[in-house]
């Protein structure tokens, strides 16, 4: 890989996407190993910047960080000099000077990890912004689906919930349909983000990838669940936020639930065996059943233990890039 | 046989001379696969682990030969060391990585690392830091099938099918019908630009 960041999966070519999945296989082994510490980051700093609330996130960097034999420091909004009215910039200057060798960003301001991306000379990789990237989770939910189902070329993912202020959803996006899948954005017409669709589609096709799969368009969005469910071999629910309420995007969790909560019924609408995800944290019975939140088709927590070797994996990759003559 | 100008040979004008044909390779592997057994006194608690690429074909040659002598299938492992090497550093982009496969927690094994051609010694630091992650063995020794001297660290070769003085412009490649679609033993005079 020859690039400095990870900033969303929008501008990754195919085959780097491919070589972060293979990567993460061999990052699997590592950590089924009985010592699972490798030393390829040795003696570099990694710095976890999280101004938002997050567990398996962090916990997860943190812990690839670790395996891969890297030092690292944890810094968060509450307790640093956030608090004190500290600036981005400030903050990106100050760890440029303590030496950072990567800097792991989750913002609640879209775009947050671009500025200190910018800023330094340190790899940046974006651990979700605001409402708009999270491209580790949508590689590991990449690499969980090609787990699952073996390739992604041609499968139909159907991903229901609040997708206008889904990052997950947008990256997800991004990845399957870069790597040839087709996509179908479901969600009540208040939480659907209007023209995504084409912006991805003008994307693929200014990568000169195909932006059409087996006669439909790479990314869709649909009100309709059964329409997006239908021939889907991977359903996705995402999380719907209770604040969401307020705003008057929903009239109810209720509501919500009984119109797109995923239920096994509901599934039952999608290909046979269809894979159910979630990037969690999950509301039981509100966007997923607890039956299907836990049955034989769910892949949530493989999600969870995929997301190490997935983050070892794009670490271990970045360190290497910035030695490249493209960098 | 010993043709120099086989078709096999590098046609790019660089000096190239055969070391061992595909026969020659055969009874060195047998040679070695009787010495491991004759040293072991048998295959009890014995791993063969073979470090990516070439050495994992090498090692189940071995265990081949030594299961026939014997009557007993031996363990075969296969190591991939790319991410413990010390010149990681110094490449400019990370080279791909593989999963290894043990076939068994390494502690109280006797294992015996294979590889196809001992140089700086690097490669076997990598690899013994490795093995560590799997257990702790009760011994670890080293089979190559050739050793070219050169070395820059305090590791030698518990087994050696050729011992080949070179100089450090020349290359030696091992080629094995696995990998490469024939079995030969090459030294080149002057190296493509990978390192050995």
């Amino acid at each position: 890989m020859r690039r400095k960041d990870v900033l969303d999966l929008d501008d990754f070519a195919p085959d780097e996407i491919r070589e972060v999945l293979e990567t993460t296989v061999a990052m699997k082994e590592v950590l089924a190993r009985p010592i699972k510490r490798v030393p390829p980051l040795r003696g570099k700093t990694i710095v976890n910047c999280f101004y938002e609330a997050s567990t398996r996130t962090r916990v997860s960097f943190e812990l690839a960080a670790k395996n891969l034999s890297a030092d690292v420091v944890n810094i968060s909004s509450t307790g640093s000099s956030v608090e004190k009215g500290e600036t981005l910039v400030d903050t990106t200057r100050t760890l440029q000077a303590l030496g950072a060798d990567m800097v792991v960003m989750r913002h609640g301001a879209s775009g947050a990890p671009y500025v200190v991306a910018r800023e330094l000379s340190a790899c940046v990789i974006n651990g979700g912004d605001g409402w708009h990237a999270h491209p580790t989770q949508a590689l590991l939910d990449l690499f969980t689906v090609q787990s699952r189902l073996g390739r992604l070329e041609g499968r139909r993912i159907a991903i229901v919930g609040d997708v206008l202020h889904s990052r997950v959803a947008r990256s997800a996006a991004w990845g399957f349909a870069t790597m040839g899948a087709s996509v179908v954005l479901c969600a009540p017409p208040t939480l659907l983000p209007a023209g995504f669709d084409r912006a991805v589609l003008t994307g693929l096709r200014a990568k000169g990838l195909p932006t059409v799969v087996a006669g439909t368009p790479s990314v869709e969005l649909t009100h309709h669940l059964d329409a997006a469910l239908h021939d889907a071999d991977v359903v996705m629910a995402l999380r719907v936020q209770r604040e969401r309420m307020d705003s008057g995007l929903l009239p109810s969790l209720r509501e919500y639930a009984r119109a797109y909560g995923l239920t096994r019924d509901r599934v039952a609408k999608a290909r046979f065996g269809a894979v159910v995800m979630h990037p969690g944290p999950m509301n039981e019975g509100v966007e997923i059943a607890p039956d299907v939140a836990y049955g034989g088709q769910s892949a949530v927590e493989e999600q969870v233990a995929n997301g190490v070797a997935v983050r070892m994996a794009v670490m271990y990759l970045l360190a290497g890039g910035r030695g490249g003559a493209a960098v | 046989m010993d043709d120099p100008n086989d078709a096999t040979l590098p046609q790019d004008g660089r000096a190239a001379k055969r070391i061992l044909d595909a026969e020659g390779l055969r009874r060195a592997l047998t040679r070695i696969a009787h010495e491991i057994l004759e040293r072991h006194g048998g295959t009890d608690d014995l791993v063969l682990v073979g470090m990516r690429r070439r050495g994992v074909p090498i090692a189940r040659r071995l265990a081949d030969l030594i299961g026939r002598f014997e009557g007993t299938a031996v363990d075969v492992g296969e190591l991939d060391v790319t991410m413990y090497r010390d010149d990681l550093e110094m490449r400019g982009t990370r080279p791909s990585i593989q999963p290894s496969s043990l076939p068994r927690d390494l502690t109280d094994a006797r294992v015996v690392l294979v590889d196809d051609v001992l140089y700086t010694g690097r490669t076997v630091r990598a690899a013994l830091d490795a093995l560590m992650s799997f257990g702790r063995a009760s011994q670890v020794q080293l089979a190559v099938v050739v050793d070219r001297g050169h070395r820059e660290l305090p590791i030698r070769a518990d087994y050696v099918g050729k011992n080949l003085p070179t100089s450090r412009d020349e290359n030696v490649e091992v080629r094995l019908i696995e990998v490469d679609g024939t079995d030969e033993v090459i030294l080149i005079a002057r190296p493509p630009a990978r390192t050995a």
